[in-house]
């Protein structure tokens, strides 16, 4: 095997301040494999590539690399360059490409002789068709990248890496973006490029896709690799183990009966300042004890839908009911009033005032209230009692309740808002991608919450992009697409990726 | 390798200790040129301390320098907290000033006890005047109040001109550009006798308590808070964050004209085109100097006005330039700046691969 090692991590260590991203993490991998790198949120999985890419300098640990003829050679840290000339390849999860320019002229930017006065355009076209022709992954190459679409930009993104002769490619979660039938292309062309001689490491937390396309699993946890085996000795319930350090908490889920309407949108358009923040006529019904899922590919409008309903947008036509109430002009505080529970999909920029301490994020929507105000004074005592009350009811971890919010981590400040927002009992709960960079423990509490929220009676729109998460919890389905809403059937993953995809419904 | 990192939180020793370390650096760095003007330092700085401290006198003249400063660093402190960049303090020191003698020269002669709270009052409502128009261009079109406020300055100033040539020149001032006087009773009376210092020092004292009061404490304070440290989140919970702007934008103003209430109608008793040398800009260096809180713009106030007062003070002693007030002010504030700096960030030396941090 030794021999068939292109590349080998060993020992590398990474701090943010007191933060360790990455202590002492060790990995190879072998020619021809598809590595898949597990772990949650924050695990360090991102760091520890950009270490190997020469974007973070290690504190500590070496990389090598295997040149054509398989020697290994240590890589000079913390320089790109030298990656890019090693055979290294990396897809960032947010796309490098220049929007304005096609993808031809993409791929070869930054890979072309400065002294050079003329471009070779013929031999790089001869050269792309090559590779397109043998993995497979096709788009079009003299179009404005700026028209592609998220699929085929990212496979503008693999062509520029393997345009510059990489021998190792790492993906950062490809498949975040792309529709479920994307994603299996994705793989499939991964497999022909394999049976080229690359060798591929794709970051991911999904583990169905972990599961059935990868060679060899590794799994880090609070930054260090905490296991590794073949993909034909791992289960589900195996790796969510290895990533958690604990088998994770099902979240149990009733039938119920749908009660009375608690939102009602009616002909909604909303013209926002961007695809993702557009409706077009959308109508929609959300009834008591009922969670509707809201599935769609990222930039589809769930922006629009979600400003919507926590009132930061005005409809341009169409109405909108909360409990058969009409809302001509909503806003925040006016949605608040009407029994609406938001929470909002970044909830560092949205959700909280990282500035201002944990107890008054936990006041920060009900500054009306006479138990926390008394003539325009805050009742700093009972704002302190509320705090402490609900970081316990609501397991709010950090350094307490005077500490500024801001220093508590993701999912204490996602249960700081779940705080805030379930004490108030709504009729109707927003929750915008609830789970997204949360923890196993933490995504399975905010499940937990909602189904107990739609047990209690209220309606809730659930907006998310994993898909798993929309089957797992919700009583119906509608697929977001272009502005438009369409209702779906809740338990037909195949229709559902083709209807996020744009094909016929 | 040298790399900057974050902290995770800022200590409090780091708060009290950035400022007044600061002032030592700047004292310490003002010593060069002191030397390059062949004085002893030491000598100086002790003729400094004895014009601000040496008599009662010194004493007052530094708290009359400090009052003007207290209410614009106050303007700049609040309005920054809202993360509303007002530098027209000084615009708006001269439309409060312009609002005293319109009233208080014989417009309304009354007894003092109406006449001087209705020259507090629309000096100060003229002021917020002055801000409230730029603020409305920012909430409604987007226009850089930074960009606008500071343009104001110069229109108002060159208004003030007009004015001091026309309807406010004083027909007993023998053609010289000024206003006329300000009613004796609608002056601020004094604190002392035979000294400069007035009552303008203690409405400025009340109204920095109110200020830290408020904005530790009511509701207003809080809404000022969240939309100056997180706009978005404060617009989601349902602050209306430009009432929330308008507000503090009136007060700043209204505070700013207080500035030039209190100059006309405590000291100068008339209005002349050179009222405030910059007491609206100087307002900014006392804000940022006091870390945004009303109560430390009250202590920077006292700080500058010593400096300031001090410097005089020691020219006259020993013949060197009073222009190094100025530079100890503004070595100040780079020290402060680069101390917020240090106070958030972290310096890291991180050697080469291999070596643990």
């Amino acid at each position: 095997m030794a021999e068939n090692t292109v590349l080998k991590l060993s020992g590398l260590s990474k701090r943010f301040g007191s933060v360790v991203a990455n202590d002492d993490v060790s990995l190879t991998l072998v020619k021809g494999e598809v590595l898949a790198l597990l772990g949650e949120n924050g695990a360090g999985k991102t760091t520890l590539m950009n270490m190997l890419f020469g974007h973070y300098l290690p504190d500590a640990g070496t990389v090598e690399v295997a040149d054509a003829n398989g020697v290994l050679h240590a890589l000079p840290l913390g320089h790109p360059q030298a990656a890019l000339a090693a055979g290294i390849g990396m897809v960032h999860q947010h796309f490098a490409l220049a929007e304005n320019i096609n993808a031809l002229d993409n791929i070869t930017l930054g890979s072309e002789p400065l002294r050079s006065l003329k471009r070779n355009r013929a031999a790089a076209r001869a050269k792309i068709d090559g590779i397109i022709e043998r993995s497979g992954l096709k788009a079009p190459l003299d179009v404005p990248v700026g028209q592609l679409s998220v699929g085929e930009r990212q496979r503008v993104e693999i062509l520029k890496a393997l345009y510059r002769d990489a021998r190792i490619l790492v993906l950062d979660e490809p498949t975040a973006v792309l529709t479920p039938q994307e994603a299996d292309t994705l793989f499939s062309n991964i497999r022909s490029m394999i049976t080229d001689g690359l060798s591929v490491i794709f970051i991911s937390h999904k583990l169905r896709e972990v599961l059935e396309f990868s060679d060899r699993i590794a799994v880090l946890r609070h930054g260090r690799k905490v296991g590794e085996m073949a993909t034909t000795d791992a289960d589900e319930a195996k790796i969510a183990r290895m990533m958690v350090g604990a088998d994770t908490p099902k979240v149990a889920r009733q039938e119920m009966s749908p009660g009375a309407p608690v939102l009602s949108l009616k002909n909604v358009s909303v013209s926002g300042r961007s695809q993702r923040e557009t409706l077009d006529n959308v109508s929609l019904t959300v009834n008591a004890n009922e969670i509707l899922g809201v599935a769609g590919i990222s930039g589809n409008g769930q922006a629009g839908l979600a400003q919507l309903i926590a009132g930061l947008v005005q409809p341009s036509s169409g109405t909108i009911a909360v409990d058969d109430e009409d809302i001509p002009k909503p806003t925040p505080s006016r949605m608040v009033q009407a029994g609406v529970g938001r929470i909002p999909e970044d909830r560092h920029h949205e959700g909280i005032v990282g500035a201002m301490s944990v107890a008054e994020n936990m006041v920060i929507e009900r500054l009306d209230d006479p138990d926390i105000q008394s003539l325009g004074l805050l009742r700093r005592e009972a704002i302190a009692d509320n705090a402490v009350k609900l970081a316990q009811a609501y397991d709010v971890r950090g350094p307490g309740v005077d500490a500024s919010a801001r220093l508590l981590s993701g999912g204490n400040i996602q249960k700081l808002i779940l705080a805030r927002v379930f004490e108030r009992a709504p009729r109707l709960i927003l929750a915008n991608q609830p789970t997204r960079g949360l923890d196993m423990g933490a995504a399975a509490t905010v499940g937990r919450r909602l189904l107990e929220a739609r047990a209690r009676g209220a309606g809730i729109v659930l907006i998310s992009e994993d898909l798993d998460e929309i089957l797992g919890l919700a009583d119906r389905i509608a697929v977001i697409r272009d502005g438009h809403l369409t209702e779906a059937p809740t338990n037909n993953r195949e229709q559902i990726g083709l209807m996020m995809a744009g094909a016929a419904a | 390798m040298i790399r900057i990192e974050p902290r995770e939180a800022t200590s409090r020793t780091f708060s009290v200790g950035v400022p007044v370390l600061s002032a030592l650096i700047s004292l310490a760095f003002a010593a060069i040129p002191l030397l390059a003007a062949g004085a002893n330092p030491i000598t100086a700085y002790g003729e400094m301390f004895k014009g601000v401290f040496g008599s009662v006198f010194a004493v007052t003249e530094m708290l009359t320098r400090a009052t003007p400063l207290i209410f614009t660093g106050l303007a700049a402190a609040l309005a920054f907290r809202a993360k509303l960049w007002n530098i027209g303090g000084e615009g708006q020191l001269y439309l409060g000033a312009m609002a005293a003698v319109a009233i208080g020269s014989g417009l309304l002669d009354i007894s003092g006890i109406l006449l001087i709270p209705i020259i507090i009052v629309l000096g100060a409502a003229a002021g917020a005047a002055g801000m409230a128009a730029p603020t409305y261009l920012k909430v409604r079109f987007g226009a850089d109040e930074v960009v606008t406020t500071l343009l104001l300055n110069f229109i108002i100033l060159i208004f003030v001109q007009m004015m001091l040539e026309g309807p406010l020149q004083d027909p007993m001032g023998l053609g010289w550009p000024q206003s006329a006087p300000v009613l004796d009773q609608g002056m601020l009376p004094p604190l002392m006798d035979r000294m400069r210092v007035h009552s303008g020092l203690i409405l400025a004292l009340v109204l920095a308590g109110l200020a830290q009061f408020m904005l530790a404490r009511s509701v207003w304070g809080f809404k000022l808070r969240a939309v100056g440290e997180n706009a978005a989140a404060a617009r989601h919970a349902g602050i209306n964050v430009n009432r929330s702007l308008f507000g503090v934008a009136l007060i700043s103003g209204g505070f700013a004209g207080l500035a030039g209430v209190s100059e006309v109608a405590g000291l100068k008793g008339y209005l002349t085109a050179d009222l405030s040398p910059g007491f609206g800009y100087t307002g900014i260096v006392v804000a940022m100097l006091a870390g945004l809180s009303p109560i430390g713009v009250v202590i920077a106030a006292l700080f500058i006005a010593s400096v300031f007062v001090g410097a005089d003070g020691m020219s006259r002693a020993m013949g060197v330039s009073s222009f190094l007030a100025d530079l100890v002010v503004s070595v100040s504030l780079l020290c402060v700046l680069v101390g917020g700096f240090i106070a958030k960030y972290r310096i890291v030396r991180s050697g080469k691969a291999g070596a643990t941090t």
